[in-house]
């Protein structure tokens, strides 16, 4: 089947370059020396700074996102507000790159819209001349821009099958509010907001555009390091470690994305 | 539910919603504002940066080749995929299992760690097949898969594929027909979403392009912003506006099947 023909050469063929490089020398002979040479504090760097951007963005997106869901459940479920969030939601969840970067730019950098806004009112968002945008904060909160959307269409399903019985059923046994959410509503829906901010995690730390977009020089989180590795034009390139770090990306990602799974599936359990 | 609890989760989706609102909106809105400034901050607004698009042949090209891509892409995928999971549903169900393996494996293969393996794969493609840019439409087909086949599949498990293709067949159709007369027309609105998620990923897609060195529009904006910044912001703005139109018309696309359906079931 053309199928199969067209996956092979395209899809699993990329990703045996990719695991067999890894393990190539220069020269082509076996190594392990492209993972050991991940072992440099700029690299070691670019990891931790990914997982701390991507973490914070997760959580962020993740409570934010959640009570959006929540404000868009407790509504008419075939209303135009609900049909509006999800569409935008979309949308918005595809949002990266080049054009967020722009947005953020338009938005906060020095001669943006609200930095100027604020400066007239006397507030500066950049004491001391520090820009925070073209930082490790400043990529967390564009990353939390696309992460929100993601996370009310994951997590909307978990919320539809709330059913509104339960509560009702807490009520009716003297449970308060906080009843209802301590023991009932928040133990069922537990399992599938870890796994929602899990693939939230694992979204922040593949994304690569955006990054390039904002900052475009320097390896600070592993997509750039990659990049910067691939296309160095000073002679510098060195594909092996690419493919090293590639490689570690895929494992780390696959890892998370088996954890968001099952936990899935636990959730599954009582929200269908 | 009583009085204090309906006027407490009143106020508290508002101010989600408007504090929501907010964050989402200020930042395209200030792209709006910051593409129709005027060369100093006390200069009347004007619509310059975006007339100026169309005089930049880099970014008109780009806009170009990034529509073909993307309508070479839907085209592409419907090719290759549709008739597989035809075939698949009604001869070899025994595949599903791989087939859907295959089709969300680029959901854990990070872009970036995918094009490092594409990277070996389009030297060799442009030394020996052509260095056309159209030529990524072959990669952005694998990235569209897992999006195209989870629509695609829900298309297919609402409509009874077997009786039709056994009615159509016993009717002395081929396999052609019926593709193109029964499945196709069945599941149009499935067919069509997938064709728009489809053009607003390859609108949207940078990775692959930068790093395999093709100028498509993504890279094209990011290039100019280094030339023009207001230019580069109005035709991000178009893009998303564009990509938006598209997904709008993509949420009321299929809406009166689902309700015929329900209609049928009750």
């Amino acid at each position: 089947m053309p199928f199969f023909a067209y996956v092979s050469l395209f899809l699993l063929l990329p990703t045996v370059l990719i695991a067999a490089g890894s393990f190539a020398a220069k020269d082509g002979s076996l190594t392990i020396s492209n993972f050991t040479s991940i072992n440099q504090p700029f690299l070691v760097k670019s990891f931790v700074n990914g997982a701390v951007v991507s973490l914070v963005s997760a959580l962020a997106g993740g409570f934010a996102g959640a009570l959006l869901a929540y404000a868009v459940v407790t509504g008419n479920p075939r209303g135009l507000l609900r049909r509006a969030v999800t569409s935008a939601s979309g949308v918005l969840a595809q949002f990266g790159g080049v054009t967020l970067a722009f947005a953020f730019l338009a938005t906060l950098s020095t001669t943006g819209f609200v930095t100027i806004l604020l400066q007239q009112h006397g507030i500066n968002i950049f004491p001391n001349g520090k820009v925070w945008l073209y930082e490790l904060s400043g990529l967390t909160l564009l990353y939390v821009y696309f992460q929100i959307p993601l996370m009310v269409l994951v997590f909307l399903p978990a919320l539809d099958g709330i059913r509104p019985q339960w509560r009702e059923a807490t009520e009716s046994l003297g449970g308060t509010s906080w009843h209802y959410w301590r023991y009932v509503a928040g133990p069922l829906l537990a399992p599938s907001f870890l796994g929602c901010t899990l693939l939230l995690f694992a979204n922040a730390f593949s994304a690569y555009a955006t990054a390039q977009a904002l900052i475009s020089q320097g390896s600070l989180i592993v997509p750039l390091a990659i990049s910067n590795l691939l296309t160095s034009e000073t002679g510098r390139a060195q594909p092996g470690l690419a493919k090293a770090l590639a490689v570690s990306m895929i494992l780390i990602v696959t890892i998370v994305t088996v954890l968001y799974a099952v936990l899935q599936q636990r959730s599954g359990r009582w929200l269908r | 539910m009583n009085r204090a609890r309906r006027f407490r989760l009143g106020v508290f989706r508002v101010t989600v919603f408007l504090v929501m609102g907010a964050f989402f909106l200020i930042p395209i809105g200030a792209m709006v504002e910051f593409s129709t400034r005027g060369n100093s901050l006390t200069a009347p607004r004007t619509l310059q940066t975006w007339a100026d698009i169309i005089k930049v042949p880099d970014l008109v090209q780009a806009i170009t080749v990034s529509l073909e891509l993307a309508a070479i892409t839907s085209v592409g995928m419907l090719v290759l995929l549709l008739p597989t999971m035809v075939w698949v549903r009604l001869r070899l169900p025994g595949l599903t299992r791989i087939i859907e393996f295959i089709c969300l494996l680029p959901l854990t293969v990070p872009a970036i760690a995918l094009v490092v393996g594409m990277v070996p794969l389009y030297r060799w493609i442009k030394i020996n097949v052509s260095d056309s840019i159209l030529m990524l439409a072959f990669a952005y087909l694998v990235l569209v898969l897992p999006y195209t086949y989870r629509t695609l599949d829900a298309g297919l498990a609402s409509i009874d594929l077997k009786t039709l293709s056994e009615a159509a067949r016993s009717l002395g159709a081929g396999w052609g027909t019926v593709m193109l007369r029964v499945v196709v027309p069945n599941m149009s609105g499935a067919i069509l979403n997938a064709c728009l998620l489809s053009v607003a990923l390859v609108l949207g897609e940078f990775t692959f392009a930068n790093l395999l060195l093709y100028e498509n529009l993504q890279v094209a904006i990011l290039y100019q912003s280094f030339v023009s910044a207001g230019t580069s912001i109005a035709v991000a703005v178009a893009a998303l506006l564009f990509a938006f139109v598209l997904l709008l018309i993509l949420s009321f696309v299929g809406r009166p099947r689902a309700r015929m359906a329900r209609a049928e079931e009750a």
